[in-house]
């Protein structure tokens, strides 16, 4: 049954953005955060996709291979009132680009939609298939 | 008289077969749009047709010249008409996906499929009438 795995191929594309999206996310929330749980300035955090195989050699799916942390510089702020400021007063702040996560958070949102349309698309054909004869 | 009806049936069932198979390329397609060095792909209809209706074993079937020869399955038909697509845009990723292209194309492949459903429903309509002889 190939229309199958579409229902699985659009189902692990949703997983997919949506932990993307979750990335994204944490990264907004945290863009002025001087320490993490490591005591470390937080880091922006970026999902790696890569495609594999459902069901089907020629259904490839996504799946979320990792999630690196970004290599970006630290922003760093002159501010000698803060306790975080090192010797010469400046504060090593997150190297979350907030223009750009929002371009991601958009991108990945549409994806979401299309894929969410395809998985849509495809109940309707299976429904009319269903009702051949009848 | 059943393999009468089953020949009938027969060409618009592997249409179907075929349509269902592309829906889940595209849909492999859409799922992927955002995966790093993923390559489109499509079904070449018109062989991909040809191939299941002729039931060949596709192009990597093994020519043999002796009855004792091992036959090679090959791939079905249907795998041996996959086609990567023409990159008209690439992205710097290595992704060749154009979601105006699989959307498109996706929903183009979708009326298809209800075409071909509508079709079955058609013969089978036509048989019962003929069968009740009214």
């Amino acid at each position: 049954m190939s229309m199958m795995n579409v229902f699985q191929v659009a189902g692990s594309a949703l997983h997919a953005q949506s932990t993307r999206l979750n990335a994204t996310a944490s990264n907004l929330a945290n863009a002025d955060s001087i320490t993490s749980s490591n005591g470390q300035p937080y880091k922006a955090k970026q999902v790696v996709f890569a495609a594999t195989p459902m069901g089907a050699p020629a259904a490839q799916g996504v799946r979320v291979k990792q999630v690196v942390e970004s290599a970006a510089p630290m922003r760093m702020v002159y501010d000698p009132k803060s306790p975080a400021a090192n010797g010469e007063g400046y504060v090593t702040m997150p190297n979350v680009n907030v223009v750009e996560e929002m371009t991601n958070m958009i991108s990945a949102s549409r994806a979401y939609q299309t894929n969410a349309e395809v998985m849509g698309t495809a109940k309707t054909l299976m429904e009319r298939t269903l009702a051949i004869g009848q | 008289m059943s393999s009468r009806l089953d020949e009938a049936m027969r060409f618009h069932q592997t249409a179907l077969n075929t349509r269902a198979y592309r829906q889940q390329v595209i849909a492999s397609n859409i799922a992927n749009a955002d995966t790093p060095n993923y390559k489109a792909r499509d079904v070449d209809f018109r062989e991909a047709l040809k191939g299941a209706l002729a039931g060949k074993s596709g192009n990597l079937a093994l020519n043999t010249t002796s009855a004792r020869h091992l036959a090679a399955a090959g791939t079905s038909p249907l795998e041996a008409s996959l086609k990567f697509r023409n990159d008209q845009q690439g992205a710097v990723d290595g992704n060749t996906v154009n979601m105006d292209v699989e959307r498109s194309a996706f929903a183009e492949n979708a009326v298809q499929y209800q075409a071909s459903v509508t079709f079955i429903n058609g013969l089978i309509t036509g048989m019962q009438r003929a069968i009740q002889g009214q």
